[in-house]
């Protein structure tokens, strides 16, 4: 579904993506690992349009997408979660949510139509199956933190994506919030059959979630494969598992 | 599920009794107040054109006063240099000040905040300066008086209904565009522009979209105070109007719809009254400026829209 091929980015004279290379198949859960400053985040962007890169291809779903701005992106059908919270915050959770589907739907440039008669159920729904129905009238800048990351994901549903992108999903929940978003990425993935693409710090979450792992360091993909492959990977343990010792 | 109305029925009371105390206004009051009011509404509706993408789209419009300007002039030299039938003139400025509002708008949209309020400036200063400057065809720095106002509204009761029923239709339009999808997700690039992207929006396109329907209804409003005053002028155009009409929208509160039309009212009488005591208007503008940024921030409407809001979570609460 997506493929990736030595893609790389630098800022200036800094390397942040030297030679990066990923697939991802229809239906899978990919996990990116990495120490701070591999390039994960770069990688996400590069993929989704955020940043050009300077050489390399990412092909989704057969076409050649990179360089491409991303809202064309978006429209085929590849969403991405942020890293830091980034939603819409004097709008109502609910507005955020139904924004999206409105892009999705083609329908922003409706002048005369109320937008409540528009997108609702399909809101609702979102709202439902990640659990923030009952926080649908709040600011969604008076959120905490955890529900705003929920927040994200939601509007990244919104777009109904088929490969749903998510830069650490749980980062700075608790416990109880990161055990609840795993189950959800877990529903998305097995009801909805939505493609899925992380990066996480959370060794335990990416283990127990991904079927497959890439492994960056230093802008390189130095290995990818099943959990077993990876964690049995001489380079990897070399590099990252063992190397530090903080994984 | 809740079915979601787009107005509650307390406000449709309030905006009934409104438009009711508005219609019977000119047989209560002397000419001038008449007039007065009359302006009130049009700096009022070109205050709440601003807002369409000060408050709406977050878009630091610098040079809003241009389509003002250019609507009213558009009207006023196609009547008079181009003989054309005056209401003919009022259905064409607002399109002219629509078209200068794209063109502009390609020009500005591409650049981000700061950038795109400097060049907006300048590009207005250059409108200002050819309106200043054409005696021949402008009547320059004297600009045109004696405009002639079809015979149906040449009245000042006639032109105060002609004002009032083009600005009711012109909020409710404006009412509508906010709160549709166009409006939604305007909102949304306010708030974050590069989420907006992300989520299949073609922010660029929408901009300029925006910036076109605030140009046009700018318009209305100058074709509007054609009406009422019979005269055009290049002050309409000038950047201090500018300024002025984003006080406005600050005053009334730019997060509320009809906030900017409660500042633009606001600015017209405190204008007149101040007017009476002193020439140094602008100096007071200034002063309320600074008060409005430290105690007021919200805006005069933001404040209480935010107060019954609170007052209404409280007594849900108990």
């Amino acid at each position: 579904m997506l493929s990736v091929q030595h893609l790389r980015k630098s800022f200036g004279p800094f390397l942040a993506v030297s030679d990066a290379n990923l697939i991802v198949e229809q239906g899978e859960i990919v996990a990116v690992i990495g120490p701070n400053g591999a390039g994960k985040t770069t990688l996400f962007k590069l993929v989704t349009g955020q940043l050009k890169p300077n050489r390399g291809q990412v092909v989704f779903k057969g076409q050649d997408i990179a360089g491409l701005s991303p809202h064309r992106v978006c429209r085929r059908g590849l969403s991405l979660s942020y890293q830091v919270v980034s939603v819409f915050p004097r709008m109502s959770v609910f507005e955020n949510v139904r924004v999206a589907v409105l892009a999705r739907r083609r329908q922003v440039l409706r002048l005369f139509t109320p937008a409540v008669r528009l997108a609702g159920e399909e809101t609702w729904e979102i709202l439902n199956n990640v659990g923030l129905a009952d926080k649908a009238g709040l600011i969604s800048g008076t959120l905490s933190h955890g529900d705003s990351k929920v927040l994200e994901m939601a509007i990244a549903l919104g777009n109904r994506p088929e490969l749903l992108i998510m830069d650490e999903p749980t980062a700075g929940m608790s416990p109880e919030e990161t055990r609840a978003a795993m189950g959800l990425i877990q529903r998305l993935n097995g009801d909805m059959g939505i493609t899925i693409l992380f990066c996480e710090h959370d060794m335990e979450l990416v283990f127990n979630l991904a079927q497959r792992i890439m492994v960056m360091r230093q802008g390189k993909t130095i290995a990818q494969g099943t959990c077993d492959e990876v964690r049995c990977d001489e380079n990897v343990q070399q590099a990252y598992l063992g190397g530090h010792g903080d994984a | 599920m809740q079915k979601q109305k787009l107005l509650g029925s307390r406000s449709l009371i309030l905006v009934a009794l409104l438009l009711a105390a508005l219609a019977l206004f000119p047989s209560m009051a002397s000419r001038y107040y008449i007039y007065l009011v009359a302006l009130m509404m049009v700096t009022g509706l070109l205050a709440t054109s601003l807002n369409l993408v000060l408050g709406y789209g977050g878009m630091y419009q610098f040079n809003h006063a241009v389509f003002y300007g250019v609507g009213a002039y558009a009207a006023a030299l196609l009547t008079v240099r181009g003989g054309v039938n005056p209401w003919w003139g009022y259905l064409l400025g607002p399109v002219v000040a629509a078209a200068l509002s794209l063109l502009m708008g390609l020009i500005c949209v591409r650049l981000s905040k700061l950038y795109f309020g400097m060049l907006q400036i300048s590009l207005g200063s250059l409108v200002w300066a050819v309106v200043f400057r054409w005696y021949s065809f402008t009547g320059g720095d004297d600009g045109m008086h004696g405009v002639p106002v079809p015979r149906l509204i040449g009245s000042i009761d006639g032109a105060y209904y002609f004002v009032l029923i083009v600005t009711v239709v012109c909020l409710a339009v404006m009412y509508l565009i906010v709160n549709s999808p166009f409006g939604r997700v305007f909102q949304s690039i306010r708030d974050n522009p590069e989420r907006a992207e992300a989520i299949g929006v073609n922010v660029r396109q929408h901009q300029l979209v925006g910036l076109v329907i605030a140009g046009f209804f700018g318009g209305v409003a100058g074709t509007l105070f054609v009406t009422v005053e019979g005269s055009v002028f290049p002050d309409m155009l000038f950047w201090t109007l500018s300024l002025e009409i984003i006080i406005m929208c600050l005053l009334g509160g730019w997060f509320t719809f009809l906030g900017p039309m409660l500042g633009g009212g606001m600015v017209v009488a405190l204008r007149a009254v101040v007017g009476i005591y002193t020439d140094y208007w602008t100096m007071v503008l200034g002063i309320i400026l600074m008060l409005l940024i430290f105690f007021l921030p919200e805006g005069v409407l933001g404040f209480f829209t935010a107060r019954l809001g609170r007052g209404r979570a409280v007594r849900e609460g108990d």
